[in-house]
C-alpha cells in the first residue's frame, strides 16, 4: 500500500496533474442534479469508449477491400472465435450510441441545458450528432454487402443532385466512377480515421465545458435564466446546495453506463451480429436494399415525398435543420428552462418523434414498394374463385400473370402499393376499370399496351366479382338516368 | 526604447515565422488538394467511357429484353465484383436497341425486369418504367437511364463506365420508340 502511494506521489511530482483531476472530480454541482435524468452524456462517452474498443478489436482481421471485405466479415462471423461476439458487439454498440445521443439531446433540451451560458456545448453537442449519425452510415457502408453496395448508390444519387457541382462530389465520394475498391478504402478512412478523431476533440470540448460551466442546474418553473444574473445566481445554488460531482452524482452514471454496457452485451449474445447479408455483387439484382434501423426513417421520407418537391428537400431540408438547431441557443438564449412552462418545445418533440417513429414504423413494411413476388407466391383466395364463370377465372389467371398482385393486394397479402382490390367492385364500374387498366394514372402504369382486348375483357370483368357479400356493385348513375324513359315528364332520349 | 525595440525584433521574427509556415503549407497544399480531387481532375479527363462488347447479338431476341452484365473499363485488381455491371437489353424490333441501366433513376436501386407486364420495377421506393424506359410510376423524375450502343461485327456495343446518377448530364434522354398512345 505504501509502495503505490509513494509510486503516485513520484508520478504526480512530474506529471503534477492530481490537483487539477481532484478539483475536477470534486467540483460541486446543484444536488437535484444528481439526478438519473442526467446519466445519458456519460452513457453515450462509455458506449463511445465501447465502439473504439471493440472497433480496433474488428480492425484486426477486416479487409478494406472490395474484392476481400464481405469474405473476412464471413471469417469473423464464423472462423474467429467469438468474431461474431466483437461484430455483434459493435453494431448493437453502435444502435445504442445513436439512440443514447438522441435521448440525451431530447433531455438537455426540455430541461432548458442549451440555454446562456452553455450555447457553445449545445452546439458542439450538435456536431457530435452529426458524426455520431456519421459514423453509423460509414460504419454501415464497411459492412459491405448488398445493402452497403445500393446504399452507396442511393447517397450518391442524393448527393448528385446538388445543383452543378453534383457529379463531381459524386467522383469524390466514390473516389472513381463507379463504388468499387476506392469507395470502400475512403469510408474505410473517414470511418477508422476522421470521424473517431473528430469525435475524439469534440467531446474533449463537450466534457471541458461541461466541467468549466458546470452541469445545468435542475429547471425550476418561474426561475428565469437572464444573462445579466445567472452565472452568479448558479454559483449560490451550487454553494449553498452543492454536492461534490464523485462521488455525490457520479453513482448513478456508473450505475446506468454498466446497465447499458450490459444491455449492449445481452443484445450481442442474444441476437447476433448484424448480416453481412448477400455479397456486393451488382450483377446480383434480387435484392431489395434497406438501411440501418436509424436511417429508416428517410427511406419512408425518400419514397412518400412527391416528386417534384424531392430534390429541394433532400438538399435543403438538412440545411434548415442544421441551421435551426445551431441558432436555437441564440434565439432562445434566456427564459424559463422548465418543460413545464415550454409548451412549444415539448409539442416539438412530440410531433418529431411521432413523425420518425410513423416513418420508421412504415419502413418497416415499405407500403410504397411493389412485393416483387407476389404475382407468382401468393395464390388467388379459393373464395375469389368459386362460383365463377370462365372468363372471370381467365380474368384471375391474367390478374396474376400480369403481377398486379405485386401493388393490389387481396384479403391483405399482396403489395400495398395501389389499394386493396377485394371489393374495388363496388368502389369502380366497368367503365372506370376499364379505363383505370388501359390508361393507368394515380400512381398505376398504364396497361392499354400489354393486355390485349381479350385480356383486358377477361380481367375487368374478375374485378367486377371482387365485392363483399350483399353489397351491390358500383354502378353509373348517369346510365340510369339515361336508360330511363320518362324523367321529369319528358322522355332523354328524344331532343 | 532599446527594450522596445528588442521587442519588436522578436515580434517581427515571430510573424516571420508564421509567414513562413503559412507559405510552407500553401506549397503542401497543392498537392494534398490535387490528391484528393484526382477522381475528378485526372481520370474525368482521360473518360470513364469506352466502348464495351455485352455479347453476340443472337444473345438477344427481337421483341424481347434480357439481362447482361460487363465489366467496368477503369478497374483495380482489389474491386473484386463491384466491378461486374448489370443492364438490361431492349431489342425493339431486330434493328434497333436500348440499352438501359440497371440504376433507377430516382436513387440508384437495382431495377428488374417483369417481361409479364411489360414493366421495370424498382425494389426500393417503388419506381416502375414501361418496356421503352419511360417512367410509368412512383416517385422517379424521369425514365432510365440510357447507354449509346452500336453494333460491330454482330456483338453488340454500349458506352459505359461511370455509374449513372439523377444529377448527370445524360447520355441520352430515353427514347419512346412507341408513340404515346391517347385514348
Amino acid at each position: 500500500m505504501r509502495l503505490i502511494r509513494q509510486v503516485g506521489e513520484w508520478l504526480d511530482a512530474r506529471l503534477q496533474i492530481g490537483e487539477t483531476v481532484r478539483e475536477t472530480a470534486e467540483h460541486p454541482v446543484p444536488r437535484d442534479t444528481a439526478s438519473w435524468f442526467y446519466v445519458f452524456g456519460s452513457a453515450a462517452l462509455v458506449v463511445f469508449v465501447l465502439q473504439v474498443v471493440t472497433g480496433i478489436l474488428l480492425a484486426l482481421i477486416y479487409v478494406p477491400s472490395a474484392g476481400e471485405a464481405w469474405n473476412s466479415l464471413q471469417v469473423l462471423n464464423h472462423g474467429i472465435q467469438l468474431g461474431w461476439f466483437i461484430r455483434a458487439l459493435h453494431g448493437w454498440g453502435s444502435n445504442f450510441m445513436v439512440a443514447i445521443v438522441l435521448l440525451h439531446m431530447v433531455q438537455v433540451f426540455l430541461f432548458g441545458a442549451y440555454k446562456y451560458p452553455r450555447e457553445l456545448t449545445w452546439i458542439v453537442g450538435v456536431f457530435l450528432l452529426l458524426m455520431t449519425l456519421g459514423m453509423a452510415f460509414t460504419g454501415q457502408v464497411l459492412r459491405f454487402d448488398q445493402d452497403a453496395y445500393w446504399g452507396l448508390g442511393i447517397g450518391a444519387s442524393i448527393a448528385s443532385r446538388v445543383p452543378v457541382v453534383g457529379p463531381a462530389i459524386v467522383t469524390i465520394m466514390l473516389g472513381g466512377p463507379i463504388i468499387a475498391g476506392a469507395t470502400l478504402s475512403r469510408f474505410f478512412a473517414m470511418h477508422v480515421f476522421v470521424v473517431p478523431g473528430l469525435l475524439i476533440v469534440f467531446v474533449a470540448l463537450h466534457l471541458l465545458m461541461v466541467v468549466k460551466l458546470g452541469i445545468n442546474d435542475w429547471p425550476m418553473p418561474g426561475r428565469v435564466v437572464r444573462k445579466a444574473t445567472y452565472v452568479q445566481e448558479y454559483h449560490e445554488l451550487t454553494k449553498k446546495d452543492g454536492v461534490p460531482f464523485v462521488p455525490g452524482a457520479v453513482w448513478k452514471d456508473l450505475c446506468f453506463s454498466a446497465l447499458i454496457l450490459l444491455a449492449v452485451a445481452a443484445c450481442a449474445f442474444y441476437l447476433g451480429p448484424f448480416g453481412p447479408s448477400g455479397r456486393p455483387d451488382p450483377t446480383i439484382i434480387q435484392t431489395a436494399p434497406r438501411p440501418d434501423f436509424f436511417f429508416l426513417w428517410l427511406y419512408a421520407v425518400l419514397s412518400l415525398l412527391p416528386p417534384s418537391m424531392e430534390t429541394p428537400v433532400l438538399l435543403v431540408g438538412p440545411a434548415v435543420v442544421l441551421l435551426a438547431l445551431l441558432v436555437l441557443p441564440f434565439v432562445f438564449g434566456e427564459g424559463e428552462k422548465s418543460w413545464r412552462r415550454r409548451p412549444i418545445a415539448v409539442l416539438s418533440i412530440l410531433l418529431i418523434a411521432v413523425a420518425l417513429g410513423s416513418f420508421t414504423h412504415l419502413a418497416g413494411f415499405t407500403p410504397w414498394s411493389p412485393m416483387m413476388d407476389a404475382w407468382s407466391a401468393d395464390s388467388i383466395p379459393p373464395k375469389f374463385l368459386q362460383n365463377r364463370s370462365a372468363l372471370e377465372r381467365q380474368g384471375a389467371l391474367v390478374f396474376q400473370d400480369k403481377q398486379c398482385r405485386n401493388c393490389h393486394a387481396l384479403v391483405n397479402i399482396g403489395g400495398k402499393r395501389g389499394p386493396a382490390l377485394d371489393d374495388v367492385a363496388v368502389r369502380r364500374t366497368q367503365d372506370q376499370l376499364v379505363r383505370q387498366v388501359i390508361q393507368g394514372g394515380g400512381n398505376m402504369p398504364a396497361y392499354g399496351k400489354n393486355l390485349s382486348p381479350a385480356e383486358t375483357t377477361a380481367l375487368v370483368a374478375f374485378l367486377e366479382t371482387l365485392r363483399p357479400a350483399g353489397q351491390p356493385a358500383a354502378r353509373d348513375a348517369s346510365h340510369s338516368v339515361a336508360l330511363e324513359p320518362d324523367v321529369g315528364g319528358r322522355p332523354l332520349t328524344q331532343p | 526604447m532599446t527594450a522596445q525595440e528588442g521587442l519588436s525584433r522578436r515580434e517581427l521574427l515571430m510573424k516571420m515565422g508564421i509567414f513562413f509556415n503559412g507559405i510552407v503549407a500553401a506549397v503542401l497544399a497543392v498537392p494534398i488538394v490535387r490528391y484528393i480531387l484526382s477522381p475528378v481532375a485526372h481520370e474525368r479527363k482521360q473518360g470513364f467511357e469506352s466502348w464495351l462488347p455485352l455479347g453476340e447479338l443472337n444473345q438477344f431476341p427481337a421483341g424481347q429484353t434480357r439481362f447482361a452484365t460487363y465489366r467496368n473499363p477503369v478497374v483495380n485488381p482489389w474491386d473484386g465484383k463491384t466491378a461486374d455491371i448489370a443492364c438490361w437489353v431492349r431489342n425493339v424490333d431486330g434493328q434497333a436497341f436500348q440499352v438501359f441501366a440497371i440504376n433507377c433513376a430516382h436513387l440508384g436501386c437495382p431495377v428488374r425486369w417483369f417481361p409479364q407486364s411489360n414493366l421495370f420495377m424498382c425494389p426500393c421506393h417503388g419506381g416502375a418504367y414501361y418496356q421503352d424506359g419511360s417512367r410509368a410510376s412512383g416517385p422517379p423524375e424521369r425514365g432510365l437511364f440510357q447507354y449509346h450502343y452500336k453494333i460491330e461485327d454482330g456483338r453488340l456495343l454500349i458506352k459505359a463506365g461511370e455509374m449513372p446518377t439523377p444529377g448527370q448530364k445524360t447520355q441520352s434522354s430515353p427514347i419512346t420508340l412507341e408513340p404515346p398512345r391517347c385514348v
